[in-house]
């Protein structure tokens, strides 16, 4: 299942990478051109972190919590707590409830130190077929 | 009603930037204080293949994009602005195949914050994929002024 993000569209798309240490995936979204949203700072566009830090909860979810169909985002909120360099993102979710319906995942971005976190995500998922 | 920064600027802001044009994102105009967003559906940018649906990722990007257009528009002209928080709400799956828009508007603008609603549809607004409420950050220095990048002494 760490191979689940190369089979996403969306995030071949944003050039992911997933690494498994146990039950914890690390994903790292290397840098590339098609990231950057401000070319004056440079900095990477808040949609291309906000997505990878998306994904890697989904992927999270889904190694935990294997089903038919990949957790769906009912509610996603994003902090920005600092501008993306042009440099790879790494990102780690902790899962802090998953009951039979619904999810709820911690997920952080970083660059070069995990303790100065770029962008941190809180979300629900859906992991039901309604 | 020829404005340049509407009729030329605030279309280079939606889709100039490397990740903006990556994404296919086309500017559809403003009306009022409301600005709009289409994304052209492509299978690239898909998040469950087994459904053709747009990731909620790219209606995240779209929704945090057309947030940051409609502050400009607010705004009257470009000023440097950033994120600070962004909440969507995915209310029903977009449907496959399929363009998606993303309209927004910022309701109340301060002196360093705008804040925004934005929500993304196929055809109809009142018809919502995901809605956002999202507040920016306007002047940002990009996260380098004072006190941005601050590590606690121990960690020195």
């Amino acid at each position: 299942m760490s191979d689940l993000l190369d089979t996403l569209p969306y995030a071949r798309f944003l050039g992911l990478k997933t690494a498994r240490d146990g039950d914890v995936l690390t994903v790292t979204m290397p840098f590339a051109d098609h990231l950057i949203g401000n070319p004056l700072l440079p900095a990477l566009h808040g949609g291309s972190t906000a997505a990878m830090l998306e994904l890697t909860a989904i992927a999270q979810v889904a190694l935990i919590w294997p089903r038919l169909r990949l957790p769906r985002p009912i509610t996603v909120t994003t902090a920005y707590l600092r501008s993306g360099r042009p440099q790879d993102v790494h990102a780690r979710a902790r899962i802090s409830r998953a009951g039979r319906r619904v999810a709820h995942v911690l997920a952080e971005a970083w660059q070069d130190d995990p303790a100065q976190p770029i962008a941190s995500v809180t979300a629900h998922f859906s992991l039901d077929c309604s | 009603m020829s404005d340049p920064f509407l009729t030329e600027i605030l279309p280079q802001l939606a889709s100039g930037a490397a990740h903006t044009h990556a994404l296919g994102f086309k500017y559809e105009g403003v009306e009022g204080d409301r600005v709009r967003l289409r994304t052209p559906w492509r299978p690239d940018l898909v998040g469950d293949p087994e459904t053709e649906v747009f990731a909620g990722g790219l209606v995240t990007a779209m929704l945090d994009h057309v947030g940051g257009l409609a502050v400009w528009v607010a705004l009257g002209g470009f000023r440097p602005i950033a994120t600070l928080d962004l909440r969507v709400d995915y209310m029903r799956a977009a449907r496959p195949c399929v363009d998606l828009l993303a309209e927004a508007r910022c309701y109340r603008l301060t002196r360093t914050i705008g804040f925004v609603r934005a929500w993304a549809f196929e055809d109809d607004p009142k018809d919502p994929v995901a809605a956002a409420q999202s507040t920016y950050v306007i002047n940002s220095d990009g996260g380098r002024g004072i006190g941005a990048n601050l590590k606690s002494e121990r960690a020195a």
